[in-house]
């Protein structure tokens, strides 16, 4: 691809500007979570304010932290941010493009997690080993059902590049497909778990009971505490934009020159996300959350219907 | 190929084997009916869809079959068996979710796998057909060994059934006879079930067909 200032500026968005909305999406859940309880809530960018302050906040480590401890918040945030530049948000077209394909993102993905459980067991606090067990029981689930997604769109598709994957299914015309079906539940399962919503895990709960991800940075603070904060805010933002890309690619652009009509596609991946914002944010209240013992067979269903999914698309020579 | 005639059997064929999927790791027992109901509504939409486009207005007989027999009496009276039993509450956990899952994704696989060969020389469509049927069966097969109540039993049957009425559609030429013949031993098998049902319930005060066990002869 060559470097054109339109693709260097878009890409440059993609790395600077939609990053910074993560935080606008996650305060828009919230806000329509505490409205649906008949709460007033914060502010949709109390977010932004939250991380403000603990940008401000001094770093107060245990006394027996390691290395892995204190550098663990920038690589959880660095992984997710290069797997944000690598997803096409509105344009199909990122100069980045040939450097990871879907399932390098998936590993990159998997890495921050690493760090996080490790991070979660590093102080040696009986929560934070309890909430990295547990996420890595989930992710041994989600990341299976993930490559699922991956395997059956790749299929379709031909290609594992997510923003190929992305234009095919833009210009190709529209055919029914089962497989479909199944890949969208996985994902919106996979999705669920990753990113420690409501049926799996509660994310504004400190129960220590229930706890996931919250155990494991609860010992982080600071500006530390900020970093994973906003990693986990960007990976919510990242799914939904894969979730997005690969089964809402309307309004994408895929043709770089002209300026106008790439603010169009930003505006419209603004309206996807705020939309999946509502909707999560409905599902949640609607939902209760479930056992912890019970996410392996929910996020097992997922796996399965994911692995039916690639089966019955074997079947489906018919529909090429 | 943007076909959407054979498009839209394939989907309705293989949304059968979803509903059985489903139905696999349904705990409750009236979301299971839910789900099975919903199969047959799958059922009579596949097999309406085939009467369309083979034009032969004697599958729209089987249809109407499949969703007022299937679609409505069956799931009613067993809702009915249920409550009459006081079971509608209860459930019938799935032993090992993952595990009864991957049989089943295995089983859709074989049937797949078998299916293909056998039938090289037919059309795209009616293999794919043929396939999901076989899948649909082992399916209902599958649930009928690994469920525990005699409730969840009964709907693996009659969702086996399902997988049967499937295959016979996909295929052209199937007399209405046939069909009409078959659902009525599909009503009359749901009338001995229920029976059965009450008579086990009476002698056990459960229907969990474990029990059962305890008045075999010895095994080796």
């Amino acid at each position: 691809m060559e470097i054109t200032f339109n693709n260097a500026l878009i890409q440059t968005t993609q790395m600077f500007v939609v990053p910074l909305l993560a935080p606008l999406l996650c305060g828009i859940i919230r806000k329509i979570k505490a409205r649906l309880l008949r709460r007033r809530g914060a502010s949709v960018l109390q977010p932004y304010r939250d991380l403000w302050k603990l940008l401000c906040k001094d770093v107060v480590p245990a006394p027996n932290a390691s290395w892995i401890y204190r550098s663990a918040p920038y690589i959880i945030f660095s992984t997710t941010w290069v797997v944000f530049c690598l997803v096409p948000t509105f344009s199909t077209h990122l100069l980045l493009n040939g450097a990871a394909d879907f399932i390098a993102l998936v590993g990159l993905l998997a890495s921050a997690r690493f760090a996080l459980a490790l991070a979660g067991m590093d102080i040696g606090t009986s929560f934070g080993g309890i909430g990295s067990s547990r996420e890595v029981m989930i992710s041994t689930f989600a990341e299976p059902a993930t490559l699922m997604v991956v395997f059956t769109v790749a299929m379709i598709a031909h290609t594992t590049q997510l923003s190929l994957i992305a234009d095919f299914f833009i210009h190709e015309p529209l055919i029914l497909r089962i497989s479909t079906a199944l890949t969208l539940t996985t994902l919106i399962t996979v999705l669920i778990a990753e990113n420690g919503r409501v049926p799996v895990d509660n994310p504004a709960t400190h129960l220590e009971l229930t706890m996931v991800h919250e155990a494991m940075i609860l010992e982080y603070s600071g500006r530390h505490l900020a970093l994973i904060e906003l990693a986990a805010m960007l990976k919510l933002m990242l799914y939904m934009s894969i979730f997005a890309c690969l089964f809402l690619p309307f309004g994408m652009i895929s043709d770089t020159s002209h300026l106008s009509s790439a603010c169009v596609a930003l505006l419209i991946y603004c309206l996807k996300m705020a939309v999946g914002g509502l909707m999560l944010g409905v599902a949640e209240t609607s939902v209760a959350k479930m056992r912890v013992f019970r996410v392996s067979e929910f996020l097992g269903i997922g796996l399965m219907l994911g692995l039916l999914a690639v089966l019955l698309l074997f079947a489906s020579e018919g529909i090429k | 190929m943007n076909d959407l005639a054979p498009q839209i059997s394939y989907m309705l064929a293989s949304g059968m084997v979803v509903c059985s999927f489903v139905l696999l790791y349904q705990i409750r027992l009236s979301s299971m009916l839910d789900v099975f109901a919903f199969q047959a509504v799958v059922l009579a939409c596949s097999v309406a869809w085939q009467a369309h486009t083979q034009d032969s207005p004697q599958l729209y007989v089987t249809a109407t079959i499949a969703l007022v027999v299937k679609g409505g009496v069956i799931p009613a009276f067993l809702r009915r068996l249920m409550i009459k039993l006081k079971i509608h509450r209860e459930i019938d956990p799935v032993v090992g979710v993952g595990l009864t899952l991957l049989a089943g994704v295995a089983l859709a696989a074989l049937a797949i796998l078998v299916m293909f060969p056998v039938t090289a020389h037919a059309a795209t469509f009616t293999r794919d057909d043929l396939a999901f049927a076989l899948a649909v069966i082992l399916l209902g097969l599958w649930m009928m060994i690994s469920r525990r109540n005699a409730i969840s039993q009964i709907i693996g049957f009659m969702s086996l059934e399902n997988g049967l009425v499937l295959a016979a559609t996909g295929a052209k030429g199937m007399p209405l006879v046939v069909e009409i013949s078959v659902a009525f031993s599909i009503l009359i098998a749901l009338f001995v079930f229920g029976t059965f049902v009450f008579r086990i319930r009476e002698r056990f005060d459960t229907v969990d067909v474990h029990v059962l066990d305890r008045f075999r002869e010895d095994r080796q």
